[in-house]
């Protein structure tokens, strides 16, 4: 598994609470671990923090699985 | 009208977590006061707090028995220790309701003075620093002094009335007096009602002392600061943490065998129109919130036993608080006992009225009043039974707990012994 797969599966595990097994690339934030709308926006000011990278809002938007975040941040940082 | 009792009690005050630990160390003199260790104090000019004890030792507050690290980051501690409180309050009222209809006539309504102090201080010092976009989503519902309301309905359930009350240092005992109301106007069987308080942090301290309204020369003495009607009080001491009951009407209460610590019978209000943060001079903002609520309970003043008072060791607001009630009860104020307890606890802002509200009721039930500390040596004219240093038995079937607040709002309430 990537670093980037790595940290962010680990922000994901801090910020949501969640058991690690959980967090796997095709889960979804609200779907499957539990989040609401204001854990999304703190997990996207968490990996901007993480990776030193801005997450425009529309791009924030789209960024729903533990995937998605992955792979943006695979291609902007 | 609809008769209400209370019959849930929970505490987080600086003498620890729980009403069973609070009410021992209270009986035994002990202080809650302490040097601030928690961030630099080394400039300010009173370096000294009630502190709620954390930790997982007997009698400390266990945050995560409270709520999640996850959820605590959506709370500022005004919030855990509402939560905390309330918590300790529904599990001793045992009312746990699953049906829609009973979640429906019971409510919340749990206050605070100020609110997310510490929260709103740190976020401004983000804002300054990283800019907007490092604002957390939850700093707003951390803040938000309703949130304690928030958070205990939806822990619960709760679907009746959702109100939060402030009105500074008066706040926990308007929070009960309005709570009850709705209960007597039959808009809630059932209310959580109290307040909570967490405002010991740089910003606070500072704030309070340049109003020159704390205590500055006990700061190598902690447990001494704390002196109501002492010749050499100095000031309040800011204490936080959180008081909250659980006010049932009288039947619902009794078909379901409630163990019951009290009944409200007495609630008077005033406002003093006078200054900001000074009393009237001669008291007659809580004189006459004492008179209203003797009245509404339908007790003259030969029937009050104890008095908890605001008492809050500054020197103006002591002596005339004192003597608004020598003027009021006469030569039965030489009958009753009056204590402040926030000697031991110190001001715990809008959570004070409430855990004042829960010590008057654990008078009752035990028939002993709780001490005033660091008493020594009363200030002239402070010649009642202030109940220096030890608690005392003695018999408290009625009593009158007196708050407060900045802007001239006051609040009295009358408990009495069963039914």
């Amino acid at each position: 598994m990537s670093d980037v797969a790595e940290r962010v599966k680990k922000i994901v595990v801090e910020h949501l609470g969640v058991e690690e097994s959980k967090v796997t690339e095709n889960a979804s934030f609200i779907d499957d671990l539990g989040a609401d709308s204001l854990d999304t926006v703190e997990l996207v000011m968490a990996f901007e923090e993480e990776f030193s990278v801005e997450i425009p809002d529309d791009a924030a938007e789209k960024i729903l699985t533990v995937k998605d975040a992955i792979d943006f941040i695979s291609k902007n940082s | 009208m609809r008769r209400v009792v209370v019959t849930g009690l929970g505490l987080v005050t600086p003498l620890g977590s729980g009403v069973k630990t609070n009410w021992e160390r209270l009986l035994a003199a002990q202080s809650g006061i302490r040097r601030v260790e928690s961030f630099d104090v080394s400039d300010l000019p009173a370096q000294i707090a009630g502190v709620v004890p954390r930790g997982t030792n007997p009698g400390e507050l266990d945050l995560d028995s409270v709520a999640s690290a996850r959820d605590r980051r959506r709370m500022d501690d005004f919030i855990v220790y509402g939560l905390a409180a309330a918590t300790e309050a529904v599990l001793d009222s045992g009312w746990l309701p699953e049906d829609d209809e009973s979640r429906e006539r019971t409510g919340v309504m749990i206050g605070s003075g100020i609110g997310g102090l510490p929260n709103i201080a740190d976020g401004a010092l983000t804002l300054e620093k990283s800019g907007p976009r490092r604002i957390s989503p939850f700093f707003i519902p951390a803040a938000l002094i309703n949130l304690v309301s928030g958070h205990v309905s939806i822990r619960y359930g709760f679907k009746g009335p959702n109100h939060a009350v402030v009105t500074a240092c008066a706040t926990g005992a308007h929070a009960i007096g309005d709570a009850a109301r709705l209960i007597m106007f039959d808009d809630a069987d059932v209310m959580v009602a109290g307040g909570a308080e967490a405002a010991v942090h740089r910003l606070g301290l500072a704030g309070f002392a340049a109003a020159r309204a704390l205590s500055t020369g006990f700061n190598d003495r902690p447990t001494e600061a704390s002196r109501p009607w002492d010749k050499e009080r100095d000031g309040f001491v800011m204490g936080e943490g959180a008081g909250i009951v659980v006010l049932e009407e009288l039947e619902h209460a009794k078909k379901r065998g409630a163990k019951i610590y009290g009944e409200v019978i007495g609630y008077g209000m005033s406002g003093d129109a006078h200054h900001i943060t000074a009393p009237a001079d001669d008291g007659n903002g809580g004189y006459r919130a004492m008179v209203a609520a003797l009245k509404r309970a339908q007790v003259t003043i030969d029937d009050i036993d104890y008095i908890n008072a605001h008492g809050t060791s500054t020197p103006l607001g002591d002596e005339i608080e004192l003597s608004a009630i020598k003027r009021l009860f006469r030569e039965h104020a030489y009958k009753l006992s009056m204590s402040s307890t926030k000697s031991a606890v110190g001001h715990l802002l809008g959570a004070a009225g409430a855990v004042e509200a829960i010590f008057s009721l654990l008078a009752i039930r035990d028939q002993i009043v709780p001490p005033t500390l660091n008493l020594h040596n009363p200030s002239e004219g402070c010649d009642i039974d202030l109940v220096p240093l030890k608690a005392k038995e003695r018999k408290v079937d009625i009593v009158l707990s007196n708050s407060f607040g900045f802007g001239g709002t006051n609040a009295s309430l009358v408990f009495r012994k069963g039914p």
